[in-house]
């Protein structure tokens, strides 16, 4: 484990992101970009629809 | 060097312009945030769990009275934003309970022993941190794990949400909030020795970068800079990819939860800025012309237990209603008491991780030179 360079754990990091993403692509498909939120929210006249850490 | 630059520079920009491709401006512009996060907090070595950890070990409050003035920058420009939109941004307020203070102290030990908190997990495993690679692992399952219990825990007693723009208004609420910050400020100063009380240019600096990104988090998403929910998303994807129901469970059945689930994580807000953050911590080690030594390798027990306190650090931040960011930094600056108790209950935690990391954490046995 020592031998493992700060660049290879990065990679591996970024491989794993990069698996998520894909698998999830897989899965649940591209969005929909008709259905894409405006580009700012403050000033959209939208509620907020994200979830936050801070929502049960 | 300039090809390994141009690589880095072609993920940063690629991630965002495939995200804008893909899933519209708004999420572009969210990976973009969330990079800027990560090249500030690696960047300028801006973070919650090392400062917390310094003030009780060194008696330096420099990273501590950082993380002040940022709350406090954001809070004076968000405090009236959230008054003046109330239907278009959302503030993070969440209710004080037994779970959520229990959850918040558990997450304080945990993030001592995994050596980063929320963001520190994304920050260390996209900056070459082994111990940061399993953490973040170990979060993922933790927070994911969190939400099949989160009702058993939550009905264990709670108050309504309580915030301070409800109890004084939204002057008086942003005045409280500021003489709070300045006055655990003021007893870091007092904590702290000569020499360590005012922070550095770099972190002066950084306290101003992070508290614009997560103000333009707040004005582009609607809501707060927040980091657990996502990676509890990503646990779930990975679940039902395993084959998990996870409509039997009353967490991802709720309607939004569920909407979450089935959709692309490219339209989750939190999700999008974990990501920035992560390439942005890449980032800034790989452009830099020496990526640092390998942070110094531990014994197969040390990374279990790594592994299994990071679980705990999940599972923990999802009881507590968010980890350092989204409770801490993003439930203060927006007026929350929850952040406010957060605060005390974790610190207490942290207080007693610094006394177990020894115990736990242990160098691998010196083979030559350790890596």
């Amino acid at each position: 484990m020592s031998s493992l360079s700060r660049p290879m754990v990065g990679t591996l990091a970024i491989a794993l992101l990069a698996a998520i993403l894909l698998l999830d692509l897989a899965r649940s498909g591209a969005p929909d970009l008709f259905s894409a939120p405006a580009a700012i929210a403050l000033g959209s006249g939208a509620a907020p629809e994200g979830a936050h850490c801070s929502g049960q | 060097m300039f090809l390994r630059r141009a690589s880095v520079l072609l993920i940063a920009l690629g991630m965002t312009g495939f995200t804008f491709l893909m899933a519209g401006p708004r999420a572009g512009l969210l990976v973009l945030v969330g990079i800027g996060f990560g090249l500030v907090l690696e960047g300028l070595r801006f973070g919650f769990a090392g400062p917390w950890r310094m003030i009780v070990t060194e008696r330096d409050g420099r990273g501590l009275i950082a993380q002040l003035i940022a709350i406090a920058l954001v809070a004076v420009v968000a405090f009236p934003l959230l008054a003046a939109s109330p239907g278009e941004l959302a503030p993070a307020h969440a209710p004080v309970g037994i779970a959520m203070i229990l959850g918040a102290f558990v997450f304080g030990m945990a993030m001592q022993l995994v050596m980063g908190c929320g963001s520190g997990t994304l920050v260390n495993a996209g900056s070459g941190n082994l111990v940061g690679l399993i953490a973040l692992a170990g979060f993922i399952g933790g927070s994911f794990a969190g939400t099949l219990h989160l009702g058993w825990w939550t009905g264990l007693g709670a108050l309504p949400v309580f915030s301070l723009q409800g109890i004084a208004g939204a002057q008086g609420g942003l005045v409280l909030t500021l003489l709070g910050l300045a006055a655990v400020g003021g007893i870091a100063l007092s904590r702290s020795a000569p020499g360590k009380r005012l922070p550095p240019k770099r972190l002066w600096i950084a306290a101003a970068l992070i508290a614009a990104l997560a103000l333009a988090n707040l004005v582009i998403a609607g809501q707060p800079w927040g980091i657990v929910y996502g990676l509890g998303l990503w646990g779930a994807k990975l679940a039902e990819a395993g084959g998990a129901d996870l409509a039997q469970t009353a967490f991802w059945a709720a309607e939004g939860n569920a909407t979450r689930l089935s959709a692309s994580i490219l339209t989750d807000v939190t999700s999008l800025t974990n990501i920035g953050l992560l390439i942005g911590a890449f980032a800034v080690m790989r452009w830099r012309a020496e990526p640092g030594a390998p942070a110094q390798a531990l014994t197969w027990a040390s990374y279990g237990a790594v592994l299994l306190a990071a679980l705990v650090l999940g599972y923990s931040a999802r009881l507590a209603f968010g980890c350092n960011v989204g409770a801490f930094f993003s439930g203060i600056s927006t007026g929350s008491v929850h952040g406010w108790v957060w605060l005390v209950a974790a610190f207490a935690g942290s207080t007693l991780g610094i006394r177990l990391r020894p115990l736990l954490l242990r160098p691998a046995p010196a083979r030559g030179v350790y890596a």
